[in-house]
């Protein structure tokens, strides 16, 4: 697949993090499959299961109709039944059939049958914007479905995480929303450690330590910002910059921490600023850490209209750059 | 499809003994007490809710009749009180679900008529109407998929339910692939106020599996026998290999559609009056009576041992607790998680 | 045993039912869920079934009568009085569910939240807080954020420079007193603070009236520039007035005569000569300019002052009402206010206020102007002191303080002083005798 770097790691980007993955779990457990719009004979439409049909066959990478709602419901079915499903939706722009599948039934299984059944299965599917992608093909949809009681989701950046964050997902005796920001999956590389391994849910990492500003995100806009930390670095600007990792649950002690020795919070995250993510960091922070705040909270967030356009321009707009995160960085640093 | 009389006036019987005809004849009996005690509890103020299913009875211990308990799954929807009382749910469960006490299966978290049993195969389902249909298709996937033979997937529906788009997309999936799965249509006219004709082009749903590429007929749903005929055949299909059936029972929903509905806004006494000559409990009664099945002292018998264990399981259901408070936090995942991790 | 049955909420919305038939007499025995009656309301007739078996025992409304939902409608005593055992429940198959999690902050969390404090304005929570756990005045930090901003970092540096000696206080500015230094101490030292234990003693909770009190009179003092003036009544010859009428007053009306209504007459008379000081000074707002309002009405608040809290009940059109009437008005408010019986209307419309402070042996006080109004007028304590007359002759009199505060926007010195002038006027050629 890729060049190994070290007995123990192989390089590899985050679609190559995601297939490998699979390809164990299909390899170790019997119970998984994979079932999607083209995820069989065309190997998905990023190549993640290529030529995984031929190993392990049609009846377990089933390319479905086109039909998100039972793509989803279908998945739910297998996995109160036993089975451990991996569902795809192509593009998150797509999820919107299976809303209630998701939200009114997957989140609901074990809740509203007091434990007799259960719902272990995974929601696979890319999302964000950058690629052109406009309308339907750029959308960032955390916002809609973290509120939910009853599911987990998680939207890891780098590598390393995308596999031990799939492992825990479909090991997960519950319903997990895997989000795949698609910019990254060629652009980031990283070292993956070979073998199986898990990161638990729930968990932040903090990606860079400093002592004047934390600054909190997820997905691609992590990297940029961890770029525009580095570049305040050299102004002699100490930026703390977290990934998150997983959105719900979300790692509350390492923000806390942060925020205390930093005393100053931006929150940076491509989706719409209303109502996102960084809303209920806000909050939690505001209740549990206010008297440690020496700045307002900020959120550098996507703008509230209702995608990124085609055109370049329209989509440049909607897109924060790494300069821009600096530009923010440096005002709040110097509050 | 099958009927019930020849012409030369004995019953044909589909190979069920006399004691499985009395066995689907006090399903029927015990079917329209429980539904009765649920609607005398709403109006003695005990609980605040009940939905009928009068009119389904024949077809519904007709089906249950057809199904192979320990080995089939069973996903109804709330009006199949019938069919899960004959898979072998018990009174006393049911006046569990009614009641909302604590050791309802749900542990008290869903509406009455929301059945769920592990044991007997019973899929847990909600309110929205064709959401339990993929769950179905992927229990049946699930049983294909392990090689499990003889085992198959009995869903249900009323005719409101085929309008939905996920009553399409599974109808669809398990054409495509085969599957256990037999789609038992419970015909019943009304999809609470919306007749028939307002609700499709086609009103003989039997009609649309040609459009899927499965085989489909219809049979008539106030008769016991014809109905455990057509689902047995469905089912075997199913069992051995040969893919899914669509199937249509037609009955008539004689209540309203809850204790929240008031049926006279939209449709007459005189229409339900005149279509409760089709009633199939006394009708069936009268067949058994006429075959020799049963005697009259056998029926008045028969109906005062349900209202005792009608009673009974009433009031063993009542004296349970409810669930307490602290119940509500219970189960949203394996184990305690909360949003915010610490 | 009698059970009682009410009359049962038959669909979400419903509030009332009617009987339309009863099915039993009384006396007719009945099943455990046989119908009794049929009840009828606005979406459905239905049968109610009985909750027990017995016999009718009454029948408590009639045929075609509507009561609420949860009337009683009927009452049966129940036969067979011991029950069959309730059969053992089948045990239903159930997995046991996972494990509960403890309910910590399963609801809304509540936090720990440091204590508030008070600060600059402005001045962040961070800021705020390390301000007052270090001992640092923030007024005197220089920020070095945004704009000026003193910033958390700003506020540890200062904490980290040793203070020798307390600072001189007499060249600072005039500001509130800054917290004493704290003793020196080696960078890096634990510091134990003078502030951090709270002054021992008793919270004491707000009633609404005190809250209310409270808000008045701040927004009071806060709004009119108070004035302040005093002059001294003698009120020997209606004093004694009053002595010779205390007692048929008592007997014909039920209430005591005090000097007040002698008082709050001289007052009204005096308003009627200076009506500016029955106004209110009305300030601009989106449809006018700012005025002084005088009012028509002369309606002269008392203020009474109670165990717990103070009211001022009016006693309206008082520049209408003789002695007499002005005595028995107060009497009635008085009586009202001590039963606790005030109602909106008689605390509402003053336009003046008199606060007969004397009984308490006040001899001048400095009261705050009930607002809306431009002025209060006190009477102190009557004493007997020896003064000196006009032809220098000395005499003991009855003398008595009259304390005015004043809305100095509505009314200057001129008026007040004239006003008080007027009143001591009016009350030194009040009595020995004259009509109530």
């Amino acid at each position: 697949m890729a060049v190994v770097s070290s007995a123990n790691s192989t390089v590899m980007n985050n679609v190559e993090a995601v297939r490998a993955t699979l390809y164990e779990a299909l390899k170790n457990d019997e119970r998984t499959l994979i079932l999607g719009e083209d995820v069989g004979a065309r190997g998905n439409v990023f190549l993640i299961t290529k030529d995984f049909i031929g190993e392990f066959g049609e009846g377990r990478i089933i390319d479905t109709p086109i039909a998100e709602a039972s793509i989803v419901g279908i998945a739910v079915g297998m996995a109160m039944e036993g089975l451990r499903p991996i569902a795809e939706i192509q593009f998150a722009d797509f999820i919107y059939p299976s809303f209630n599948q998701i939200v009114g039934e997957a989140a609901k299984i074990r809740y509203r049958s007091n434990g007799e059944y259960t719902c272990p299965m995974v929601i696979r599917t890319p999302y964000g914007g950058g690629v052109r992608g406009a309308l339907s093909h750029s959308v960032s949809i955390e916002a809609l479905f973290y509120h939910v009681p009853g599911l987990k989701i998680v939207a890891p950046a780098f590598p390393a995480d995308v596999k031990g964050l799939l492992n825990t997902a479909i090991d997960d005796p519950d319903p997990v929303l895997f989000l795949e920001h698609k910019k990254t999956y060629r652009l980031i590389k990283g070292d993956v450690p070979n073998g199986h391994y898990t990161i638990p849910l729930g968990k932040a990492n903090v990606l860079k330590e400093g002592t004047q500003l934390t600054v909190v995100s997820y997905g691609l806009y992590v990297h940029w910002a961890l770029e525009a930390a580095r570049q305040l670095e050299q102004d002699g600007l100490s930026v703390e910059v977290i990934d998150l990792r997983s959105i719900r649950p979300m790692d509350k002690t390492t923000i806390l921490d942060s925020v205390g020795k930093t005393r100053k919070l931006l929150i940076i995250h491509e989706d719409n600023k209303f109502g996102g993510i960084g809303a209920e960091i806000s909050a939690m922070v505001a209740e549990e850490a206010l008297f440690h705040l020496d700045a307002p909270v900020r959120r550098l967030c996507g703008p509230d209209v209702p995608a990124m356009g085609y055109a370049l321009p329209l989509e440049e707009e909607f897109m924060s750059s790494p300069a821009e995160m600096a530009d923010t960085m440096r005002e709040m640093v110097k509050f | 499809m099958a009927s019930t009389h020849t012409e030369t006036g004995t019953l044909e019987r589909h190979g069920l003994s006399d004691d499985q005809l009395r066995a689907i004849f006090r399903n029927m009996l015990l079917q329209r007490q429980l539904d009765n005690r649920g609607f005398q509890l709403n109006r003695q103020g005990k609980v605040p809710f009940a939905l009928g299913s009068e009119g389904h009875e024949a077809l519904q211990a007709g089906a249950a009749m057809a199904f192979n308990r320990g080995r089939d799954i069973l996903a109804p929807y709330y009006r199949d009180l019938g069919l899960c009382l004959g898979i072998g749910l018990t009174a006393y469960e049911i006046m569990l679900s009614i009641f909302a006490r604590s050791p309802d299966h749900n542990g008290g978290r869903q509406f009455p008529n929301h059945y769920s049993s592990k044991a007997a195969g019973l899929m847990s389902f909600s309110s929205i109407l064709a959401a339990h249909l993929p769950h179905a298709v992927g229990a049946a996937y699930a049983i294909k998929y392990r090689g499990e033979a003889g085992r198959a997937v009995l869903a249900t529906c009323g005719d409101g339910t085929t309008s939905e788009g996920e009553w399409h997309e599974s109808m669809n999936f398990v054409a495509v692939h085969k599957l256990p799965y037999v789609m038992l249509v419970e015909n019943n006219e009304w999809a609470i106020s919306t007749p028939l004709d307002k609700q499709m082009g086609q009103p003989e749903i039997w009609k649309r599996a040609e459009g899927y590429g499965m085989p489909g007929y219809r049979f008539n749903g106030f008769d016991p026998i014809a109905t455990y005929a057509a689902v047995k055949e469905a089912m075997d299909r199913a069992r051995r290999g040969g893919g899914p059936t669509l199937i249509e029972g037609t009955c008539y929903r004689y209540l309203a559609h809850s204790t929240d509905d008031n049926d006279m806004t939209y449709r007459t006494r005189e229409v339900v009056t005149e279509r409760r000559k089709q009633d199939p409990v006394p009708a069936f009664e009268a067949v058994l009576v006429e075959h020799g099945v049963l005697s009259p002292e056998d029926v008045a018998a028969m109906r005062k041992a349900i209202l005792q264990e009608t009673n009974e399981a009433t009031d063993a259901a009542e004296a349970q607790p409810y669930p307490q408070a602290s119940d509500l936090y219970t189960n949203v995942h394996e184990g305690a998680w909360q949003p915010w991790q610490s | 045993m009698a059970t009682t049955i009410t009359m049962p909420q038959l669909g979400e919305t419903v509030t009332e039912g009617t009987v339309a038939q009863w099915l039993k007499s009384i006396g007719d025995s009945v099943d455990k869920y046989e119908d009794f009656v049929e009840v009828s309301t606005d979406k459905v007739n239905a049968g109610v079934p009985s909750p027990v078996t017995g016999t009718i025992r009454e029948l408590l409304v009639k045929e075609g009568e509507t009561v609420a939902t949860g009337t009683p409608i009927a009452v049966i005593d129940e036969v067979g009085a011991v029950r069959a055992e309730v059969p053992q429940a089948p045990a239903v198959a159930h997995a046991e569910p996972a494990l509960p999690p403890s309910p910590n902050g399963a609801k809304s969390g509540t936090t720990e939240t440091a204590e508030a404090e008070a600060a600059a304005r402005g001045a962040s929570p961070a800021v705020r807080r390390l301000a007052r756990e270090h001992h640092v005045d923030i007024r005197t930090i220089k920020g070095s954020g945004a704009n000026g901003r003193v910033t958390a970092e700003d506020i540890l540096a200062a904490s980290r420079t040793v203070v020798a000696s307390p600072p001189a206080t007499a060249s600072a500015p005039p500001l509130a007193p800054a917290p004493t230094a704290p003793p020196p101490v080696a960078p890096g030292a634990a510091r134990t603070s003078t502030y951090a234990q709270p002054m021992p003693g008793t919270l004491v909770p707000l009633t609404q009236a005190r809250r209310i009190i409270a808000e008045r009179m701040v927004e009071s003092r806060h709004t009119a520039p108070h004035a302040w003036s005093m002059v001294e009544i003698d009120v020997t010859d209606v004093w004694s007035w009053r002595a010779r009428e205390k007692e048929r007053f008592e007997r014909e009306t039920g209430y005591k005569l005090t000097l007040l209504p002698f008082f709050v007459r001289a007052v009204v008379q005096a308003l009627a000569t200076f009506p500016l000081m029955n106004a209110r000074f009305a300030p601009a707002s989106s449809s006018s300019q700012a005025a002084i309002y005088v009012n028509d009405e002369v309606n002269v608040g008392i203020a009474i002052g109670l165990p717990t809290n103070l009211v001022v009940p009016v006693i309206k059109h008082a520049d209408k009402l003789s002695i007499k009437g002005l005595a028995i008005a107060a009497g009635e408010l008085i009586e009202k206010a001590r039963k606790g019986k005030l109602n909106v209307d008689d605390l509402a419309g003053g336009t003046f206020t008199v606060n007969n402070n004397g009984a308490n042996g006040s001899w001048a006080s400095a009261p705050i102007i009930n607002g809306g109004q431009a002025g209060i007028v006190t009477m102190e304590a009557v004493v007997k002191q020896l003064v000196v007359r006009d032809d220098d002759t000395i005499a003991i009199r009855q003398m008595m303080n009259s304390c005015l505060s004043l809305d100095h926007r509505v009314v200057d010195g001129y008026v007040a002083s004239g006003f008080l002038a007027d009143l001591k006027r009016r009350l030194q050629t009040m009595g020995p005798q004259g009509e109530l």
